[in-house]
């Protein structure tokens, strides 16, 4: 099985994630390939089986709202790739 | 004492020495980085090391230690740090190219605990590129090697931490645990490795891969030392919202060799087609051992949904990951591509170059079972098949005090081996990745060997029965000397 390169590239814009026309065909086989293996899970009735959302037993956990501190603006700027005027900079989103 | 003989030191060994002043935390330290400088061209075991630093921390250590009453286990002795754990002082490449220059504004939980203790950091270790694989080989830096067979791999993904414990670069590690990547290299570089039981310890400043299935644990030589790594890690944490805050006992003191009267099963789902001969005569020498020792063991345990671990981790873990990494858009860390003409290509462009091909391909795969259409029929099932396997451990654990398994089909294979077949290099956790879908601890010790290369053997427990465990392995390892068998290099 192959998945088709148009589904691929699908996939690729909803991720967010550039590929290159060769990596569009080397995944187009290797993810059908891991997918026949997925294919598995149909053979298991789960018929009235609720997803596990949580595999330990813990709900609603709760903190008091308190004041705290918090991190510097330099600290959190430090790794940025582009700044200006302490901002992180980005392209332009709005022509 | 010859640094030979420093390198060798357990916790508990070193920990008696320091305390009786026969040798100080800088020796300690010295003999740690110069074991590094004299192998690490060899086994490409570490990303950074900080000299300078650590032997300034060890100074400090024996200053503390020469009033100090009291000494804590991990006090004055030098750990390596798997390059996932986010610490202030050393950058965290979390193995990509993604995080080359990061360096997080904070300490995780893990690393201020070991801090607390007067532990000594000497650096991070290598991995696959952000904890996706199983024999470091997809690290964006350069591969780990075995120090058992310098052209096979050490497993992974916390592959540099297992050679670090297993060569003397550090008396022990922490690595991370997703499907198996401590267990997995535990195994093949024989050392001891445990993954604790989901939410014991805290995942704060863990880069996430998968969060409903990460966790942190010890790797070291021997089992004391993991009960004591143990002792300093687990618990509450409050920054953790998915740690739990049961009371956290003293994990040394079910360390006694004796297991008479313990039921254990060997469930038949766990020797695969493709274990090999020696994997399974290692196992039933081992098997052998502990009913010696008085277990009782039953070779008739089934589990059988097992054989469906394999497909709902491939579902679960990528649509994980898929979420998680979506966070790196170069904007606010990390790699950036500027070579765009708007945000989405330049989204797009950080991400091709930033990461490499197994991160791209979990990404990829987890996206697909997300997406609209596939989401009920991937998804959803692997969560209801999670429920089933979660259940089929409650019922096990109903009958049986732990189960003994194989922690890898295999002895530890080539480097490039299984590069271009990824469903090859994912079958290296087919005996790992059921535990973390279970959610239970497991641990990896050394249980053999097939000529020179390792076979580790995998106990696994009840939710937050890692006493339990830790007393088999004890046990275990008190009356073999597996563990002992150190690799020339």
């Amino acid at each position: 099985m192959k998945l088709s390169n148009d589904l691929v590239r699908h996939i690729a814009s909803l991720a967010c994630l550039g590929l290159s026309e060769e990596e569009v065909e080397r995944f187009s086989l290797q993810l059908a390939h891991i997918l026949d293996n997925v294919e598995l899970l149909g053979q298991v009735d789960t018929t009235g089986v609720p997803p596990a959302t949580h595999i330990v037993p813990l709900q609603n956990v709760l903190r008091a709202d308190e004041v705290s501190g918090s991190y510097s603006q330099a600290d959190i700027l430090a790794n940025a790739p582009r700044l200006a005027e302490k901002c992180f900079k980005v392209q332009t989103i709005l022509e | 004492m010859a640094d030979k003989e420093l390198t060798r030191l357990t916790i508990h060994e070193a920990h008696q020495l320091l305390k009786q002043r026969q040798i100080s935390s800088v020796e300690l330290t010295k003999a740690a980085l110069k074991r590094i400088s004299d192998v690490e061209s060899k086994v490409h075991a570490c990303l950074a090391i900080v000299e300078d630093g650590a032997l300034e921390e060890a100074e400090r250590a024996d200053e503390y230690m020469r009033t100090a009453e009291d000494v804590a286990p991990l006090t004055g002795i030098p750990a390596l740090i798997k390059d996932v754990i986010c610490t202030r002082a050393i950058r965290t490449t979390c193995g990509s190219r993604m995080l080359e220059e990061f360096v997080s504004p904070y300490d995780a939980t893990v690393i201020e605990r070991l801090k607390a203790q007067k532990a000594i950091i000497v650096g991070k270790t290598n991995m696959d590129e952000f904890a996706m694989g199983s024999s470091n080989e997809h690290s964006a830096f350069f591969p780990t090697r075995n120090p058992w067979d310098l052209s096979r791999v050490p497993g992974g993904s916390s592959g540099g931490s297992a050679v670090a414990v297993s060569t003397g670069e550090a008396v022990y590690a922490l690595g991370s645990d997703t499907g198996g990547s401590i267990r997995q290299p535990a195994g093949f570089c024989s050392v001891v490795g445990l993954k604790p039981t989901y939410g014991r310890v805290s995942r704060y400043g863990l880069i996430a891969f998968a969060s409903s299935l990460d966790q942190i644990g010890p790797m070291t030589r021997d089992v004391t030392d993991c009960a004591l790594v143990m002792n300093a890690i687990a618990g509450h944490d409050s920054r953790d919202s998915t740690s739990v805050p049961h009371p956290v006992p003293d994990y040394t003191r079910q360390l006694i060799a004796d297991i008479k009267g313990l039921k254990l099963g060997v469930p038949r789902e766990y020797l695969v087609e493709g274990t090999q001969d020696e994997v399974r005569a290692a196992l039933e020498t081992a098997i052998e051992k502990l009913r010696e020792l008085g277990a009782e063991i039953d070779r008739e345990a089934t589990l059988p949904y097992t054989k469906y671990a394999l497909a709902a981790f491939h579902v679960l873990a990528p649509s994980e990951a898929s979420a998680n990494l979506a966070r790196y858009d170069g904007v606010k860390y990390g790699f950036s591509e500027a070579d765009a003409t708007n945000v989405i290509e330049a989204t797009a462009k950080t991400r091709q170059f930033g990461f490499g091909p197994e991160v791209k391909r979990r990404i990829m795969l987890g996206t697909y079972a997300l997406s609209a259409g596939y989401h009920e029929a991937h998804y959803l099932k692997a969560q209801k098949v999670r429920t089933l396997i979660k259940e089929e451990f409650d019922r096990a654990f109903e009958e049986y005090d732990a189960l003994i398994t194989p922690t890898s089909p295999t002895v530890p294979f080539k480097l490039g081996e299984r590069m271009d077949d990824p469903m090859q290099m994912y079958l290296a956790d087919v005996c790992t990745l059921p535990i973390n879908i279970g959610g239970v601890p497991a641990i990896s010790i050394p249980a053999g060997f097939a000529g020179d290369l390792p076979i580790g053997m995998q106990i696994i427990g009840r939710p937050f029965g890692e006493e339990q465990i830790l007393r088999i392995a004890f046990a275990f390892e008190q009356a073999t000397d597996w563990h002992k068998r150190t690799p020339e290099l």
